[in-house]
């Protein structure tokens, strides 16, 4: 089976200890995060994890089971196959001199990103999209020299109703 | 009423049915243990290691079916308890881990005895808990006992700090527990269970492979009941010994990688493969590419992670096994398999488990033939790891349910004297005998001590090769023979055991055997035999690690064995 990217949506117990249990499990398991994203959830007490996983099926399915089995987290859903909206946002520090400034804005334009941050030899944008649109703006942006940049890893709704 | 952390913790264990705690005390746990002193319901077995608490903790679990608690100080204390929290993590037993840790205003400045417990323990516990706010310590007690007994069961830790233990509040003890995120599922999926017993009706040549769970859940009636109404054979993993009776004509033995060799071919040659509370672990699996390549499976375990985990499964059945195959039996028509079942006889013919026979040596497998035979199998039989394990996995005949504690999943050298302890303890009417390695015991031996100040009736028979017996015959049989550092040298184990005020003797002819365990069984308290046995006998069938459960190795004909 092939190793496909997978969105899974764990709401946890708003405790300590609770996120080194999650990483824990990745690490014990041998199982690979690509991101993972924390934070409140609407509920008081309950945190949401946005995580996201390649591997096959099968070794996905058992991460989910795992994951499950943990007492802090109230429930995992692996949302990948449902109608959903993901999102991810990233800063990103780009070099820009007098004569790249303007082609870099709109750059930024196109994409609907922002500038927020201006310095004499720097702009930092601010880009909120799919992880594709955000990695074509990296790469629109590789050429003019990244400083720096700030990825927030995926967080992930499904569409309508409760997921 | 306004009770001290140390009292909250000696009233909460009362509540919880809690008869005995094995431990070693220090200064972080003091307190506690000085409220133990008003509590005298509470018996205290004190070790002289806490790796020996927590495999008697661990041991007192298995024959009880309670929960099994050990308790140790913070630092070393709490360090040393992780050998044994790994061993009961690998075999599902349920057991309590109480630490005591350095008061709260030195958590995380590196204070005297101080390390992270919690940290520490988090992949090998079901869960565990730091104890940072003494109101929650009754809460956190009724969830440690609840979560380690329940579903599938495991060890739980909490870390309390010394100046929680001294601290007053109110004492309420909470009536219910809320985990919102403990899920339950006992009852089997009733679409699966018709799939399953569909299967199983059709089946020609179908195999039930009986593991751990069916003891932790007590299914013995029901797995019986199955057996015999549909005429299906009946192998057990390891830990699954005990599931079924031994001398079922319907039983045919461990399977896996020292498994009988008809129990493998078995599997091997099965069209249904029925796996009750069992995780497919390799050493019974072999290599899980050629694993029963003929069978559908059908998988019933409470834990929802292990099915499909190591082995991909037709009919997954997540669910309590007692439940689950009481379902099934609902609709499980009779059975009779005579052509599989007489396949199966002749192949027990073609390949007997090794009997000792007339030959003259000392020999390991009838030393333990031996001992079933004094007892007729009313014994607990708690072993070590390695060759003395398999032989008495081999040649005891299990006929009493749950009557063989053995360290399975993690292979802990040392297991077997600590955990007769806690097996005696949970069973103060039962003969238990400890089958111990040369090498294990001398991982333990200190427990000697345990065992005497106790005043526990433990027979203790050494299985002694001089060897660390199965790396010696790994070495021989994949290492050309070069046995880099797994002989060893030994004690007067006799000697040692009469320092302890402990009857012991060493049994170095055949014709002692006998007589050495009546003297054993005779004595009222413990005893001790120092079998020497043949140094370089090996543990006969062998699948050697990484083939398939079809490539078995018989017993080569220059064996020692071999001439009976």
């Amino acid at each position: 089976m092939p190793d496909t990217k997978h969105i899974l949506v764990a709401v946890v117990e708003d405790k300590p200890g609770v996120l080194t249990r999650v990483a824990s499990l990745f690490r014990r398991r041998g199982f690979n995060i690509q991101s993972l994203a924390v934070g409140h959830s609407e509920q008081p007490g309950l945190s949401r994890m946005t995580i996201v996983v390649s591997g096959d099926s099968a070794v996905v399915e058992q991460v989910r089971k795992q994951l499950d089995k943990l007492i802090n987290v109230m429930r995992v859903s692996d949302i990948t196959e449902g109608d959903i909206v993901a999102r991810e946002l990233s800063l990103i520090k780009v070099k820009a001199t007098t004569s790249t400034r303007n082609e870099i804005i709109q750059i930024v334009d196109v994409f609907r990103a922002n500038v927020i941050d201006v310095a004499s030899d720097s702009l930092t944008v601010e880009v909120t999209g799919d992880e594709n649109k955000v990695s074509s703006l990296f790469e629109l942006l590789r050429g003019f020299g990244i400083k720096e940049m700030a990825r927030t890893g995926t967080v992930a709704l499904t569409r309508g109703g409760f997921s | 009423m306004k009770k001290t952390g140390a009292q909250i913790l000696c009233e909460s264990l009362i509540r919880e049915g809690v008869e005995v705690i094995f431990g070693m005390l220090g200064g972080a746990i003091l307190p506690i243990y000085d409220a133990f002193s008003q509590y005298p319901q509470i018996r205290r077995i004190l070790v002289r290691h806490e790796q020996a608490a927590a495999h008697a903790a661990d041991a007192y679990a298995r024959a009880t079916h309670k929960v099994g608690v050990c308790v140790a100080t913070s630092g070393p204390g709490a360090t040393n308890l992780v050998t044994g929290i790994a061993n009961a993590y690998m075999d599902s037993s349920s057991m309590v881990a109480i630490t005591g840790q350095v008061a709260r205003p030195f958590i995380g400045k590196d204070a005297f005895q101080e390390t992270d417990i919690t940290g520490i323990t988090l992949p090998i516990t079901k869960h565990n808990y730091f104890v940072s706010d003494t109101t929650e310590l009754a809460k956190t007690i009724k969830e440690a006992f609840y979560i380690a007994s329940t579903r599938r069961p495991g060890p739980v830790l909490i870390d309390i700090p010394r100046d929680v233990q001294q601290e007053e509040v109110e004492f309420i003890y909470p009536e219910k527990i809320d985990l919102p995120g403990y899920k339950f599922v006992s009852r089997g999926h009733s679409v699966q269970i018709k799939r399953a017993t569909k299967l199983i009706n059709e089946a020609e040549r179908p195999v039930i492979i009986a593991g751990r769970g069916v003891i932790v859940s007590q299914a013995y009636a029901e797995l019986q009941e199955l057996a015999e109404k549909a005429q299906i054979p009946v192998v057990n993993t390891l830990l699954g010994i005990g599931s079924f009776p031994g001398q079922h004509i319907l039983n045919f033995g461990m399977m896996g990688m020292h498994g009988m060799a008809y129990a493998n071919m078995a599997v091997q040659h099965a069209d249904l493969i029925i796996a009750v509370g069992m995780r497919f672990d390799d050493r019974a699996t072999g290599n899980t590419k050629g694993f029963a390549p003929h069978a559908q499976i059908i998988h019933i375990d409470i834990d929802p992670a292990e099915i499909g985990k190591n082995i991909p499964v037709d009919v997954p059945i997540v669910g309590d096994v007692k439940s689950v195959v009481k379902a099934i039996n609902r609709e499980t028509k009779h059975g009779q398999h005579l052509d599989w079942l007489s396949q199966l006889d002749q192949w027990r013919q073609e390949h007997p488990s090794l009997e000792a026979g007339e030959n003259r040596a000392l020999l390991p497998q009838y030393v333990i033939r031996q001992i079933y035979e004094a007892t007729q199998g009313d014994a607990t039989v708690v072993t070590g790891i390695g060759q003395n394990q398999m032989w008495a996995a081999q040649h005891f005949v299990y006929t009493k349910p749950n009557s063989l504690i053995s360290s399975g999943g993690l292979g802990t050298m040392g297991f077997e004297l600590p955990a007769a302890i806690g097996a005696k303890v949970g069973r103060p009417e039962d003969v238990v005998w400890c089958i111990a390695g040369d090498g294990g015991l001398q991982m333990t031996i200190q427990e000697l001590a345990t065992i005497a100040q106790e005043n526990l009736a433990i027979k203790i028979a050494i299985i002694n090769n001089g060897f660390l017996g199965m790396v010696r015959q790994w070495q021989e049989l994949f290492y050309g023979r070069r046995y880099v550092d797994t002989k060893l040298w030994n004690p007067d184990f006799t000697k040692i055991a009469e320092a302890y005020s402990i009857p012991g003797v060493r049994v170095n002819h055949r014709e002692e055997i006998t007589p050495a365990i009546q003297k054993a069984m005779d004595h009222s308290g413990s005893f001790l035999i120092d079998f020497v046995v043949e140094p370089e006998e090996n543990v006969y069938p062998m699948v050697p690690p990484g083939e398939s459960l079809s490539q078995i190795l018989q017993v080569p004909k220059t064996e020692v064995a071999s001439s009976c």
